[in-house]
């Protein structure tokens, strides 16, 4: 095959242009949020683009709500792992000592209990819990916006992530202020005119509805405000990524 | 008619004879079967940790199934009947389905653009005049009913543009459709995505029933190459050359 010294030159210029592009749209992704937390390794680059895709398309949009009438009549709570001490003490207690900690980039680090969390503006919505697996169903979710709570203890304007964590140690998670401000990301306590069933994360679940199930942890006791998810376990965002599972679960 | 179609079939559309096909049609193809294949590996995964398939907006394992897939799952949670668990993959079969599906969608679009823009999918794709009734369909189906051997052509012949056609404009947008549904994120931005489908568990059975659409046409495409010359028509999406080199006796 004889290449020209036109060819030569254009594919030349053509690839320098390309990696230039590449660099430029990388500085461009990293200063507007685009890049999720476990955007190394071989799916790092469909993982990006995932995210990227979906933040400029979906920043501000609202899950679908339901009407009444939708509500599952058969949820599926999934497999609840075998709760440790901890959980089965404040069980015992009624839940009068679950305590969730807000802590990291916050003007006014606090607790709150349950009380003071249903103290605090509530919303109810119907929205539909999707696992990855496939299975679905509906249900009204009742509780204090995370939005409230961060406008409580201040969160700082540099904070890129809200992360979460679980009594069950092994399961924690993160967000990025897109979900954490978003109005429908609730801190639930209640479903269906009732307390939230143990079973489908009660006392305290962090519903994130643009997102597959995974995201929303059961148990929460602890939020931390943060800039970097780079201290937090292998530095990847959550404990998803560390079990194999993509950061980014809204697709 | 009759006489109209085959001179349209007969006239010459590529520029030299030895060019069976471009460099775009061939790197595009490629990539093509690479991103279809790992979405199709990954997307079954996928299906073995919940084998139930519903219809509407919901569907879990307390609701009935429109139909289940007799394989044990990868999930404890699944009746399946089965005293054992497929391990879980879903991690890396997540991963691999949007990598690919990234993969796919962008070679679509350099293809399409392509197609365009070069006039390859009015010279090639498109019926060409005097074909595009069933006639000319049936006159190449029942040449290969006939079991005739597929002829190497100089463009595709009517039977396989309607079948590239349905493929490239239906199934394919219709299965990433379908896919994108899928998504609670991208639902939320187009709620109308997923509603038209008749909610999220109808887009997942069909995004799977489109799956076994396009397998079909892989299935029957493969057959078609072995029949014509697998190594001809190899050669032809590989290289380019559609008539072998005279190579020195």
């Amino acid at each position: 095959m004889k290449i020209s010294r036109r060819k030569l030159i254009t594919g030349g210029v053509a690839a320098a242009a390309g990696f230039a592009g590449l660099g430029v749209a990388s500085q461009v992704a990293r200063r507007y949020g685009l890049v999720p937390p476990d955007h190394c390794g071989f799916y790092g680059p469909g993982e990006t683009l995932d995210y990227a895709a979906q933040r400029i398309l979906t920043r501000h949009s609202l899950a679908r709500e339901f009407s009444r009438g939708m509500i599952s009549k058969t949820p599926f709570a999934n497999y609840v792992a075998p709760m440790n001490d901890a959980f089965k003490r404040l069980q015992a207690g009624g839940f009068q000592d679950w305590r969730l900690t807000v802590d990291g980039m916050v003007a006014r680090p606090g607790t709150f209990s349950l009380a003071d969390l249903r103290a605090m503006p509530v919303r109810s919505q119907i929205t539909e819990v999707a696992c990855e697996e496939g299975w679905s169903y509906i249900a009204e979710w009742i509780g204090t916006p995370l939005s409230e709570v961060l406008r409580e203890v201040g969160a700082l304007p540099q904070a890129r992530y809200v992360a979460y964590f679980s009594i069950d140690r092994d399961w924690w998670d993160s967000i990025d202020m897109a979900d954490a401000w978003h109005p429908q990301t609730l801190l639930t306590l209640g479903m269906n005119d009732g307390d939230l069933p143990v079973g489908f994360g009660g006392p305290l679940r962090l519903r994130v509805p643009r997102q597959l199930g995974y995201k929303s942890v059961k148990y929460v006791t602890r939020l931390t405000v943060t800039d970097s998810m780079k201290r937090f376990g292998e530095g990847l965002g959550s404990a998803a990524p560390e079990g194999g599972y993509a950061w980014f679960a809204g697709i | 008619m009759c006489y109209a179609a085959r001179v349209s079939t007969a006239t010459p559309v590529l520029k030299t004879q030895a060019q069976r096909h471009s460099a775009v049609v061939r790197v595009t193809h490629w990539l093509t079967v690479i991103a279809f294949f790992a979405l199709l590996v990954s997307g079954l995964e996928i299906v073995v940790s919940h084998p139930r398939f519903y219809w509407g907006e919901t569907g879990n394992v307390n609701m009935r199934p429109l139909f289940t897939i007799p394989i044990p799952a990868s999930r404890n949670t699944v009746p399946t009947g089965y005293g054992y668990m497929m391990p879980d993959q879903n991690g890396w079969s997540r991963y691999l389905h949007f990598q690919a599906a990234w993969v796919l969608v962008l070679t679509a679009l350099v293809y399409g653009i392509w197609s365009l823009a070069t006039g390859h999918l009015r010279r090639n794709l498109l019926p060409a005049r005097g074909e595009w009734g069933w006639g000319a369909v049936w006159r190449v189906m029942s040449k290969y009913l006939r079991r005739a051997r597929p002829e190497e052509e100089h463009s595709y012949n009517a039977a396989q543009r309607w079948a590239y056609l349905a493929v490239i404009f239906v199934l394919f947008p219709a299965v990433i459709w379908t896919g994108l549904a899928l998504s609670p994120s991208f639902d939320s931005a187009f709620p109308w995505f997923v509603d038209v489908l008749g909610g999220r568990q109808s887009a997942r059975t069909l995004h799977f029933f489109l799956t076994w659409l396009l397998v079909a046409f892989v299935l029957v495409h493969v057959t078609m190459v072995y029949l014509g010359g697998f190594r001809k028509r190899m050669r032809a999406m590989i290289t380019g050359r559609g008539t072998p080199p005279r190579e020195g006796l």
